[in-house]
C-alpha cells in the first residue's frame, strides 16, 4: 500500500517528466528545429556539464545575494512586526501599504538602487532581495503575533499574565508557523529577485546576467544550461525552508489543527 | 463569606452610542462556597457577560462584584478562580502536561512542583498516560478534560465555566457531566456554570439561575437538589424531570413577553 502510494507520489510525476523530455527531444529532431529556436534537452544537459564550474560560480554569486537578502529581510521583517503588534496604530498605517507593495513587482526598484552604489557592487541586489523578503515576513509574522485566539487571551488575563508574558507564551509561539510560511514564500522569491535584479546592470557574474549574455550571443543551449542551474538553486532554497519548518515543528511548534 | 457576591450590577456596552446594548441590568446573585450554580437563558441574556464580570475579564458599569471576600480585580490577580471555555483553548505548541502547568508557571512555581501538580491533575481527570502528547492528538472530550485540569491546577476555590461541554456530542457530554461532579466533590470547588442545556443545568446544579434578554436580567432562581450521589439513574428519576419542567417553565415565562416560541424550542434542543 505504502509502495503504491509512493509510486503515485513520486513515480508518476517522474515518468511524466521523463516522457516530456523525450517528447521535447523527439520534437526537435522530428521537426528539425534550429538551435537558435529550441535546443534539445540532450544538448542542454551536455552544456550544463561542460560549463559546470562556471555555472557553479555564477550560482554562488546569485545564491549569496539571495541568502544575504533573505537573512537581512527576515531579521528586519521580524523586528518590525514586533513593533507593529505593540503599536496598533502603526499597524493600521503600515500593513495595508505592505500588502499593496507585496502585490506589485517592486524588484524593478533595483534600477534606482544601482545608481546609488558603484557599478560592481552587489549591495543594490541584496537590498532589493531584502526589501522583497521584508514585506512578506512583515505581513505574515505581524498576523501571527496579532491573530491570537480570544480564548487564549481571556485565559491569560484570568491568570493575571502581564503583556510581556502574553507576548512570550502566546503571541510568539503563535507566530512561529506564520514565520515559516513566510520563509517558504520568500525563499523562492529571494532567488527570483536575485536573478531579475541582475538584468538591470551591474557586474555580469550571476546566473541571471549569464542567461541574458548567452542569449545575446545566440548560445541558446548554454543559456538553457544556466536556466537549469537557476532552477536548481531555487529548488535548494525552497527545500531548505521546508526542512527548517519540519525541524522547527518537530521541536514543539507543531500546529496540526485537524481536531479544531 | 460567600464565594461570589454580585450586588446591583449592570453592564452596558457602547454606552451613549447608537450601538448601546444593555447586556445586564440590576443583577444580584450570591453563590455560597461549595455550591454549583448554573446560569441558563437564551442567547443575548447576558449569562456569559455575568461570568466575565465575576472573572474580572469585564468591568461592571454599575454595582460591585466580590469574589472570596475580595474585589473581582484582586481575586483575578490572586488567581482565586480557574476558567474553562467552550473551546478547550489548549496551546497547540505545548504538551498536555505543559498546558496544565501554564497557570502555575505564571504563578512562579518551580519546575519540580509544577510537574508533580500536573501529574496529580492528570490523575484527577483520569488521563495520566497522556502527559507527553500534543493537544491535537486528543479527542474533543479529552481536550476539555485537560482544560478542566488546567483550570483547577492551582487548586482555586472557584471554577468558572462558559458552556464547556457545548461542542461535545451527547454521550461525551453526559460522561463529562458525571466527571465534573466527581472532580468538584473531590476538590470541594465552587462552580458557576453557563449553559444552554436545561437537562445539563438541572443535573449538575444546586441552583439554576434563569435569565432573560433585552435587557439581560435574572428572572428566577430554581433550587434543584438532586442529592449528593447523582448517577446515570438520576437522569431517569422523577425529581430530575420535575427540575427540568420547572426550569423550562421559568424560561418560557421569560419568553411569553416576547411571544417568541421558536427561541424556547431552540433552547430545548441543545
Amino acid at each position: 500500500m505504502t509502495f503504491v502510494n509512493r509510486l503515485r507520489n513520486f513515480g508518476v510525476p517522474f515518468v511524466f517528466g521523463v516522457a516530456f523530455l523525450a517528447f521535447w527531444e523527439g520534437a526537435v529532431k522530428f521537426f528539425n528545429l534550429k538551435p537558435y529556436f529550441l535546443a534539445p534537452p540532450s544538448k542542454i544537459l551536455s552544456q550544463f556539464f561542460d560549463n559546470a564550474s562556471r555555472i557553479w560560480d555564477a550560482a554562488s554569486v546569485s545564491g549569496m545575494n539571495a541568502l544575504v537578502g533573505l537573512i537581512a529581510g527576515t531579521a528586519f521583517g521580524v523586528a518590525m512586526s514586533f513593533i507593529l503588534s505593540r503599536f496598533r496604530f502603526l499597524n493600521s498605517l503600515i500593513t495595508p501599504l505592505a500588502i499593496a507593495l507585496n502585490a506589485v513587482p517592486i524588484f524593478v526598484l533595483v534600477a534606482v538602487l544601482n545608481n546609488m552604489y558603484s557599478i560592481t557592487s552587489e549591495i543594490p541586489r541584496r537590498i532589493m532581495v531584502s526589501l522583497v523578503v521584508y514585506f512578506i515576513v512583515l505581513v505574515n509574522v505581524a498576523k501571527g503575533l496579532t491573530q491570537v485566539k480570544t480564548t487564549h487571551l481571556e485565559l491569560m488575563r484570568s491568570y493575571a499574565a502581564s503583556d510581556i508574558q502574553i507576548l512570550r507564551k502566546v503571541r510568539v509561539p503563535n507566530a512561529i508557523p506564520y514565520l515559516f510560511t513566510a520563509l517558504k514564500i520568500s525563499a523562492p522569491a529571494a532567488v527570483i529577485t536575485s536573478f531579475v535584479s541582475e538584468y538591470f546592470g551591474g557586474s555580469q557574474n550571476g546566473l541571471g546576467s549569464r542567461i541574458t549574455s548567452n542569449i545575446a550571443n545566440s548560445k541558446n543551449a548554454a543559456a538553457w544550461a544556466y536556466v537549469l542551474g537557476a532552477c536548481l538553486l531555487g529548488l535548494v532554497f525552497y527545500l531548505v525552508s521546508v526542512v527548517l519548518e519540519n525541524v522547527a515543528s518537530r521541536g514543539g511548534g507543531a500546529t496540526n489543527n485537524t481536531n479544531k | 463569606m460567600s464565594a461570589v457576591h454580585v450586588a446591583g450590577v449592570s453592564k452596558i456596552f457602547n454606552q451613549g452610542t447608537p450601538k448601546q446594548v444593555d447586556a445586564l441590568v440590576d443583577v444580584n446573585l450570591t453563590v455560597e462556597p461549595g455550591e454549583f450554580v448554573s446560569l441558563i437563558g437564551p442567547s443575548g441574556c447576558g449569562k456569559s457577560t455575568l461570568l466575565r464580570l465575576i472573572a474580572n475579564l469585564l468591568e461592571p458599569t454599575t454595582g460591585a462584584v466580590t469574589v472570596n471576600g475580595k474585589t473581582a480585580a484582586q481575586s483575578r490577580l490572586d488567581q482565586d478562580y480557574g476558567m474553562a471555555f467552550q473551546q478547550a483553548g489548549l496551546f497547540d505548541w505545548r504538551s498536555v502536561a505543559k498546558n496544565i502547568e501554564l497557570p502555575l508557571e505564571l504563578k512562579g512555581w518551580d519546575t519540580e512542583k509544577r510537574a508533580a501538580r500536573a501529574k496529580e491533575m492528570l490523575d484527577l481527570v483520569k488521563l495520566p498516560e497522556f502527559a507527553d502528547l500534543m493537544p491535537w492528538q486528543l479527542s474533543g472530550g479529552m481536550q476539555q478534560r485537560i482544560a478542566i485540569a488546567r483550570a483547577l491546577a492551582a487548586h482555586p476555590p472557584l471554577l468558572l465555566m462558559d458552556e464547556p461541554f457545548g461542542a461535545l456530542d451527547e454521550m461525551t457530554r453526559e460522561y463529562m457531566q458525571g466527571e465534573l461532579l466527581r472532580i468538584c466533590a473531590e476538590t470541594k470547588t465552587t462552580v458557576v456554570f453557563v449553559t444552554h442545556s436545561i437537562p445539563e443545568a438541572v443535573y449538575l446544579s444546586n441552583r439554576v439561575v434563569v435569565m432573560s434578554p433585552r435587557p439581560g436580567r435574572i428572572t428566577e432562581v430554581i433550587n434543584v437538589n438532586l442529592g449528593e450521589n447523582r448517577s446515570e439513574d438520576t437522569r431517569a428519576a422523577d425529581n430530575f424531570f420535575a427540575g427540568i419542567t420547572a426550569v423550562r417553565e421559568a424560561l418560557r415565562g421569560t419568553h411569553a413577553d416576547h411571544a417568541n416560541a421558536g427561541a424556547i424550542r431552540g433552547v430545548e434542543d441543545r
